[in-house]
């Protein structure tokens, strides 16, 4: 009965959704104040039915029920507990219910801290989502149901969790990442409002801004997580592939940075609005984007589903309507105004705009090579097939991020309205000339050679940080301490320095990893080594061991320091009996400057196996440095600006604030 | 020019130049990052230069696969499409299901002696790093045949 | 230039990268014939499964199945659609009288197996066991169920990935039968 009772709350929330689709939309546009306020009961309903539907799904998965179809495929009685869990948005169906609830979870969350938002335009909102809840549950119910049981007979077993995603990041990676993706729908929803009741102004860029850096920094924490998955369980010591999924979750991620920023000079200037509402709609398109290209299989990748046309045609539809139609209002209703354009070339209105246009050019290159092998089989035919490789996205890719990276210190000086050159030029020499000798000192001393990209990435980096740090130490120097100078500093701000100090980390992480690691594959026999640096790693064997739903061969490997007992890894390569699918384990010794990397190869006679040994230094750097940027989005959400409809400009408005939120509810969304 | 008029222009301005150092770059690394598919057949036939890299696909032929007989991680092979072999070296760690008679796809490049100097193999099963467009390109080299 | 045209080019941009999505559709990359259609069987000799009345335990190997069109069926106690597939090939193997089916028991538990056999009774004259998967990996299997036309020389001559039912029989499956004779 629990998969019937989760179906029909499915159906149920179909229902809600379709209401809050048309009822407050309605009463938005006929000003009937009942009508609209009908949006947030409809909300919380659709997701009480959506929670309690994934409930549903999840009980069948932890009792085994095979006689669920999706559980069926997707689960085996051998699997541990919390593999059957995760296991629940393992597949296809379970991950798109997942997606729908987390959508539902955001729209929920907007009736709840939205309270001093005009009645029309959270209506509005609010409904724009019921579009997209509509859209993607009519796709469940209709070719994708978790809930479909086997007719005939009833499996005794499940055919087993794909083994890559037995893993601990499977079970919290895709959370984060459709709380990133989903989340950009908040922003594509205030946009769709107001072009629709034509208010776009500063106020709308002060509601979508916490909105944003929320769904921005789940999406950077999912994108680290994906990645660091796909470092120690893919075995080859990667942590980025350029695959088509990856990139999918990669272009939102790009277009929400720009977004965060164009969101910045829209509320402070009143200017590039026309360009914001369109980065809005672009972001979650993007994000539509990759559900399509992951679920239709029109490429293929890693983490592909199924590959099955009719649901690639019924997304492609939903695509069609959403965003076809969003940009079809874009054209007929974005301002063409220009804004009062009281800003000189180096304002910091236009050094947020080189940044917006480095992002976009950016998404542009990732998508165009996303696309190629399409492009390329349309215009030559079905013979001629290519694939684009990481050298493309590299090419393309690194300068751009070393140009962001270097308007990245200067915009850091730069005030509105005008800066003049002077003042940089005095801002910016001194960090130049200290960022160049450190950067180019630095690495000579510690390598020993000299290697000119590494010194780019460790110059540009120190950029960052010198300008981060000497704008606080400028900012706090008119108080009696740092600290208290510090205190006096505004969350946002503090935010944004974090997010930019995360990207310094996370180009070191990426530079150095790439340039100073050490890989060898080796073919070794048991009892003999091999030495990377002060490290001598012994290989002592593989012998067969049973797990709970698998057998692997685990390799011993001795870590001797400098001659002394340093650590054991024991890397692995399991057969999973249900799917008969091989999967390498790695055996990782995690540290903050280096990782020492091991992984089994395949076996090649005597005992002898061929192993991958990597040190690699600096790589937690990259994941450190998103984590960083995505404490630095929810810093900023924070911030007490955002907690009242009213700018506060001096310390006595606190008091008011304080007053005003212990009446009214908040803004932001708790982090 | 009026001064907001300039700024329009030099705003203009560099978006143009923008867009065209980014075009520039693009086309450069699809140059750099394009890997076109042959088969053994069209690899004998001379059709890719010396040097020029790209992706060979078709089947580790049967008997011709030497790994444990070499030195260290050394794997030699005939990569055939049945008309013709291809004869393959690569260096490293074979996937999971590299097998003989398998399908498989490799990048690398010819040598001065004709051989293919792989720098990474992908095989048939390994549906982890294979994509759709190189099992329809192996599919359409070998697929009748006992190699 | 009219402003407002230029808000079109996202719209314009949008519609084009739909139409090769559409495109990209189309084509659709999972139609890919085996590698082994028109090829010889792979070389294997297998235990065979015993149940029920059967308890002959001798190897099979690719020369037991020349000599005449043989179904080879890939199918486990694990595998949901195999559960469905099951009365159909029942019937059909009735019907069928002239044709061979074997039966390949897929990487599963063999007591499950034989009680499958036993309950639902057994379409296959024999079934062979591939307790590995290795067997699968030569037929390039992509899971289960999945079926193969063998004809008599010992060459594969269709292979159908999923349930067969009445219908698939009819549609897919007769006219190669029919055209190998």
């Amino acid at each position: 009965m629990i998969p019937e009772l989760g179906n029909f709350s499915l159906i149920l929330a179909f229902c809600l959704a379709s209401l809050l689709v048309i009822i407050p939309m309605a009463g938005a546009i006929t000003n009937n104040q009942l009508w609209m306020s009908l949006s947030r009961p409809l909300s919380t309903g659709i997701w009480v039915f959506m929670a309690l539907s994934f409930a549903c799904l999840a009980y069948a998965f932890l009792n085994d029920d095979f006689s669920v179809n999706y559980v069926a495929r997707n689960s085996n009685s051998l699997l541990p507990d919390r593999y059957k869990f995760a296991a629940v948005w393992g597949g296809h169906e379970g991950s798109l219910l997942l997606w729908v609830l987390i959508l539902a979870c955001w729209s929920y969350a907007v009736s709840l801290f939205s309270k001093n938002l005009p009645m029309d335009i959270l209506a509005r909102v609010l409904s724009v989502m019921g579009i997209i809840i509509v859209a993607f549950l009519l796709f469940m119910l209709l070719t994708s149901n978790p809930f479909e049981r086997t007719l005939l007979n009833t499996p005794l077993d499940g055919g087993d969790l794909n083994p890559l995603l037995q893993d601990f990041g499977l079970i919290v990676h895709p959370p984060f990442l459709y709380m990133g993706y989903v989340g950009f729908s908040v922003a594509f929803a205030f946009a769709i409002a107001a072009l629709l009741s034509g208010r776009l102004d500063a106020a709308w860029a002060r509601w979508t801004r916490p909105w944003t850096n929320a769904a921005w920094a789940f999406l950077s924490i999912g994108i680290a997580l994906g990645s660091w998955w796909a470092y120690y369980e893919l075995g080859w010591g990667g942590w980025w592939f350029w695959d088509p999924v990856e990139n999918v979750s990669f272009m939102p991620w790009l277009v929400g940075t720009a977004l965060i920023h164009s969101l910045a000079v829209t509320e402070k200037r009143g200017v590039f609005k026309s360009w914001t509402v369109l980065l809005a709609i672009a972001a979650f398109s993007l994000s539509l984007l990759g559900a399509f290209i992951v679920r239709s299989g029109v490429l293929t990748s890693v983490h592909a589903f199924a590959v099955d046309p009719e649901r690639g045609m019924v997304l492609l539809t939903i695509m069609l309507i959403v965003i076809g139609s969003s940009l079809l209002l874009y054209a007929i209703r974005a301002p063409v105004v220009k804004g009062s354009a009281s800003y000189t070339l180096t304002s910091r209105e236009v050094f947020l705009l080189i940044n917006n246009i480095i992002l976009v050019v950016a998404t542009a290159a990732v998508l165009l090579g996303t696309l190629y092998p399409l492009i390329h089989e349309a215009i030559y035919g079905e013979a001629n097939r290519v694939s684009i490789g990481p050298p493309y996205f590299n090419t393309v890719f690194v300068p751009l991020m070393g140009l962001l990276a270097f308007v990245l210190g200067i915009g850091t000086f730069s005030r509105w309205k005008r800066t003049s050159v002077a003042y940089l030029k005095q801002q910016l020499s001194k960090i130049l000339i200290a960022s160049l000798a450190f950067g180019i000192i630095i690495p000579v001393i510690v390598t020993s050679e000299f290697n000119i990209s590494a010194i780019v990435a460790v110059v540009l980096a120190l950029w960052i940080v010198f300008s981060i740090a000497k704008d606080i130490f400028d900012k706090t120097s008119n108080k009696e301490t740092f600290i208290k100078g510090l205190k006096a500093l505004s969350l946002s701000y503090l935010g944004m320095q974090f997010a930019h100090f995360g990207m310094a980390v996370t180009i070191l992480g990426v530079c150095l990893t790439s340039h100073y690691s050490v890989e060898r594959d080796v073919r070794l026999a048991p009892g003999e080594s091999e030495i990377i640096g002060s490290y001598e790693f012994v290989f002592e064997g593989a012998t067969l061991q049973q797990g709970p739903n698998y057998q692997a061969d685990r390799a011993v490997i001795q870590v001797l320091r400098n001659g002394e007992d340093y650590i054991t890894l024991e890397p692995e390569k399991r057969l999973y009996f249900a799917t008969g699918a091989v999967q390498t384990e790695a055996g990782i010794d995690v540290g903050l400057f280096r990782d020492l990397f091991t992984a089994l190869g395949d076996e090649r006679g005597d005992g002898s196996w061929v192993v991958r040994i990597h040190y690699k230094p600096f790589v937690l750097w990259i994941w450190l440095g998103a984590l960083f940027m995505a404490f630095g989005g929810v810093l900023a959400i924070t911030d007490k600006r955002y907690r009242s409809k009213k700018i506060i400009s001096d310390s006595k408005e606190t008091t008011k604030v304080k007053a005003n939120r212990s009446t009214k509810p908040e803004l932001v969304a708790q982090s | 020019m009026t001064a907001p008029r300039k700024q329009r222009m030099a705003i203009v301005g560099f978006i143009v130049a923008g867009s065209a150092i980014a075009i520039g770059l693009v086309l450069f690394a699809l140059n750099e990052g394009i890997n076109v598919f042959y088969t053994p057949t069209e690899v004998a036939q001379g059709v890719v230069p010396t040097g020029q890299n790209f992706r060979i696909g078709g089947m580790v032929k049967t008997g011709s696969l030497k790994t444990g007989e070499l030195e260290g991680t050394l794997v030699e092979f005939m990569a055939t499409d049945c008309a013709e072999d291809i004869p393959v070296t690569f260096t490293g760690v074979l996937p999971d299901l590299f097998r003989e008679g398998q399908g498989v796809v490799a990048d690398g490049f010819i040598d001065s002696n004709g051989i293919f100097q792989a720098s990474q193999i992908l095989a048939k099963h390994d549906e982890n790093y294979m994509s759709a467009e190189s099992v329809a390109a192996m599919e359409a080299s070998g697929a009748t045949c006992d190699p | 230039m009219n402003k407002r045209a230029l808000l079109i080019i996202p719209g314009v941009f949008f519609m084009l990268m739909l139409g090769l999505l559409l495109f990209g559709l189309g084509r659709n990359p999972s139609m890919v014939p085996s590698a082994l259609t028109n090829r010889p069987l792979p070389e294997f000799s297998l235990p065979s499964l015993n149940y029920g009345s059967i308890q002959d335990i001798s190897q099979v190997s690719t020369e037991d199945l020349k000599g005449g069109i043989s179904i080879i069926n890939f199918w486990a106690t694990w595998c949901p659609p195999c559960h469905i597939e099951h009365p159909y090939l029942v019937e059909i193997s009735e019907r069928e009288q002239e044709l061979t089916f074997i039966g390949v028991n897929y990487k599963d538990d063999l007591d499950e197996a034989r009680l499958f056999l036993e309950e639902k009774g057994s379409p296959f004259e024999k079934v062979i066991i591939d307790l590995n998967g290795r067997l699968g990996i030569d037929f390039g299997l992509a899971g289960a169920p999945e079926t193969f036309i063998v004809d008599s020389a010992g060459i594969i001559r269709y292979r159908h990935v999923g349930v067969i039912n009445h219908q698939i029989w009819e549609e897919t499956f007769e006219p190669v039968i029919s055209r190998i004779n």
